[in-house]
């Protein structure tokens, strides 16, 4: 353990007076106004934004398997600069986190990277296959610790099957988070279903596809007492299913990405691999009303769905493209052009999108804590006021393949901090 | 121009261009026994097709071949593309050798769109995958020019499955270019999202004083007398086993283009048909051989239309420069 630090004049929560943190032993010892930092490595907060750590519930890491496009290493320490202390790592890699072996596996890797917490997230059926349950409880029994399951990348589209997932996991605590496709709805399918993917001769993904799936498991989690995590929502209809299950108790949480919040199918026309994404970019009118529910909670969380992918993956025609995008690194600054500036969340807000209700939905017990005394020191500080221009080459991925190449955007993350240990300071991994 | 790649945002006065350009061509050649211009001698054309054609191909080919371009043909299923390059790396490697013009035909939407991105070449698009077939709308036009005298005010019913139809696509933008109306019959399994809702080409403003440039309907009896042109789609052997319809037989007594059909047309009006027909399915044996139908004019037309093209790419160009 380092020697005890303190942050003199930082916001937690970006409300009040600039206050002082004092982190002993990864703990916040003292919080106030005035601190004696005798003793203590002093750093001047100069009035930043103080949040808990972010936690994202949806990243590929891509290792094993896909090495060349994401390593644990290089994905925590873009999710680290990107302000996050947790990430859920999908189980989509090659070979599947369908056992306790790989979950144990990609556990392991990342405490020893350290910059984040990976939770390996398993796979809900054996090989993403959709046939038949993965060993859930021993994922869940290991060191791991895995309280979410998902064949995300795939729909878990076999009614009965997900039926019996809800049910099962609801004995282990768990939440199955769900990529909500009907597959058959989405054969062939490129971009979103409308005027823009019709013109441009690329085959529709319809938003009924995602809305039926999402309908469908709300009423199998309600029979099933069992908690439902809908990943990606992605259209203004899929809201008003998650409406309608909340206000009737159901126990679904869904999360939206960065993108969907920000990006529209109108960037689909000059055809660049760089928009193509599972759910697709979809209209203006889905990205107003997703960030309403963000702002008013039927939506829970952001989630990154950060998703490297090697150059060749992109560098090729439309439809031999490999859907996703990278999120980490960008979506603290995506949050705060679509959801602060706007006036839709101030920065408390931002901690329960970004940290708290994450780490709950997740089972993190140790993340998006409040900020006071007693607590894990596990905090990120912002720079509301800065901007930057975003650079794949520049970002710590080893893929490069984010659709926010060239655009300016606000808000950077000036530190990181895990458990009393800063991850990340001006922009540079501390580790 | 740079690339011809969609007639989507084609100007009318470029059109026209090529258009005037592609009947001065087909003049100049008229009863010609050596057919064979000198203007781009020298100039190598490499026709790159992932797809079986014969017939867009083979107009290519002669088209350059008649201006005297070397034309280079790179079937995909016979060279690297089989093992696995990848389209930019066999577009970088054509354009390595010297080519200067490359017509991509290829399965992928949008496939000419990146090819243009990646190569310094002039890139025509010869069909990719269901989103535009340019030169197959321009020669559609000129043969329209020719019969129907002007597209302006025009209306062209276009029958079959528009919604995997780059031939579709490529003519409704187009013809609303030119000023003519576009009306759609198909089943709505078969027609794109939004469709009647086309038609924002640089001239849309001239057209929402009156009405919709893109209509939509399903009865092609109530269609056929108000229209100065029927083109008739093909309809692909995959489409029939996809759902789309119950049986071809279905099909056919609703959309196919019969003897009877013919007689509910204008007597100005013609038939065309982009081939290869499947007679007896979208349109009946008699029909394609009547000579209300121009479908060989269209072939013909295709050349001279290609020429123009190559000709306005390629050397146009630099008598501007």
């Amino acid at each position: 353990m380092r020697r005890p630090f303190l942050l003199r004049g930082i916001r937690p929560y970006g409300a009040g007076d600039p206050v002082d943190l004092l982190v002993r032993d990864g703990v916040i010892a003292e919080l106030g106004t005035g601190l004696d930092g005798t003793g203590a490595e002093v750093l001047d907060g100069g009035g930043l934004v103080a949040l808990p750590g972010l936690v994202d519930l949806h990243a590929h890491l891509r290792e094993p398997g896909r090495e060349d496009a994401e390593t644990i290493a290089t994905g925590s320490a873009a999710a680290a600069l990107g302000g996050y202390t947790a990430v859920f790592a999908m189980a989509n890699t090659d070979p599947v986190a369908d056992t306790a072996v790989v979950v144990e596996h990609v556990y392991r890797r990342g405490r020893e990277v350290g910059l984040v917490d990976v939770h390996p997230v398993g796979a809900v059926s054996s090989g993403l296959r959709g046939e038949r349950l993965a060993e859930l409880g021993a994922m869940a029994a290991s060191v791991a610790a895995v309280r979410m399951f998902s064949d995300d990348g795939m729909c878990v589209h076999d009614s009965l099957l997900m039926r019996r997932a809800l049910e099962y996991t609801r004995g282990l605590g768990g939440v199955i988070a769900q990529h909500a496709e009907d597959p058959r709805l989405t054969a062939g399918a490129q971009a979103h279903e409308g005027e823009i993917a019709a013109r441009l001769g690329l085959a529709g993904w319809p938003a009924a596809a995602e809305e039926s799936i999402v309908a469908r498991d709300c009423l199998l989690a309600r029979d099933a007492a069992a908690a439902l995590h809908v990943c990606h929502v992605s259209t203004a209809g899929t809201v008003e299913v998650l409406r309608w299950a909340k206000e009737r108790g159901i126990r679904v949480s869904a999360e939206v990405t960065p993108h969907h919040l920000l990006l529209t199918d109108e960037r689909l026309a000059g055809y660049d691999p760089v928009n193509k994404v599972n759910p697709p970019l979809r209209t203006a009118a889905d990205t107003r009303a997703l960030r309403a529910a963000l702002a008013e909670g039927i939506v829970d969380c952001v989630a990154t769905d950060h998703a490297p992918h090697a150059a060749q993956d992109k560098d090729c025609e439309w439809s031999a493209a490999r859907p996703g995008m990278l999120g980490l690194q960008t979506a603290l600054s995506v949050v705060m052009a679509t959801m602060v500036r706007p006036g839709l969340l101030d920065w408390r807000g931002v901690a329960r999108v970004m940290s708290e209700r994450p780490a709950r939905i997740g089972g993190a017990t140790e993340q998006g804590r409040p900020i006071a005394v007693g607590q894990p020191a596990t905090v990120v500080l912002v720079d509301p006021d800065a901007t930057w221009t975003v650079r794949g080459a520049t970002l710590a991925s080893l893929a490069d393949n984010t659709p926010y190449e060239g655009m300016e955007l606000p808000g950077r993350v000036v530190a990181t901090l895990l458990r009393g240990e800063i991850t990340t300071e001006d922009g540079k991994v501390q580790r | 121009m740079r690339h011809l790649l969609t007639t989507a945002g084609l100007r009318r006065e470029t059109v026209t261009a090529l258009l005037d350009t592609a009947e001065a061509l087909k003049q100049a050649l008229l009863g010609r026994q050596v057919r064979k211009l000198p203007t781009l001698r020298g100039r190598t054309v490499v026709t790159l097709f992932y797809e079986s054609s014969t017939r867009t191909r083979a107009s290519f080919e002669i088209a350059g071949k008649w201006m005297s371009a070397d034309v280079v043909n790179v079937p995909a299923g016979g060279s690297s593309v089989a093992k696995g390059e990848s389209l930019r790396d066999t577009a970088l490697t054509l354009t390595a050798m010297g080519a200067d013009c490359v017509v991509i035909r290829h399965p992928a939407s949008g496939a000419a769109h990146r090819l243009a991105g990646w190569v310094p070449t002039h890139v025509v698009n010869a069909g990719d995958g269901t989103h535009q077939h340019p030169t197959q709308a321009l020669l559609d036009a000129a043969t329209l020019r020719e019969r129907l005298g002007t597209l302006n005010g025009r209306t062209v019913t276009i029958v079959g499955d528009v919604l995997h139809s780059r031939v579709a696509r490529s003519n409704i933008e187009l013809l609303i270019t030119l000023g003519a109306r576009v009306h759609l019959v198909a089943p709505p399994t078969l027609l794109p999202w939004g469709v009647q809702n086309w038609g924002s080409g640089p001239h849309r403003e001239e057209w929402e004083e009156h009405s919709r440039p893109v209509t939509v309907g399903h009865d092609l009896d109530a269609a056929l007398p108000g229209t100065d042109a029927v083109m008739m789609l093909r309809v692909q052997a995959e489409r029939m086993h996809g759902g789309f319809f119950p049986s071809t037989r279905e099909y056919s007594v609703s959309y196919g283009l019969t003897e009877a059909r013919l007689g509910l047309l204008p007597e100005h009006a013609v038939v065309l048909h982009p081939g290869p027909m499947r007679r007896g399915m979208e349109i009946a044996h008699s029909v394609a051989d009547s000579p209300r139908a121009v479908i060989t004019d269209q072939v013909r037309n295709g050349v001279h239309v290609r020429m123009a093209v190559l000709y306005h790419l390629l050397a146009a160009q630099e008598e501007q420069a």
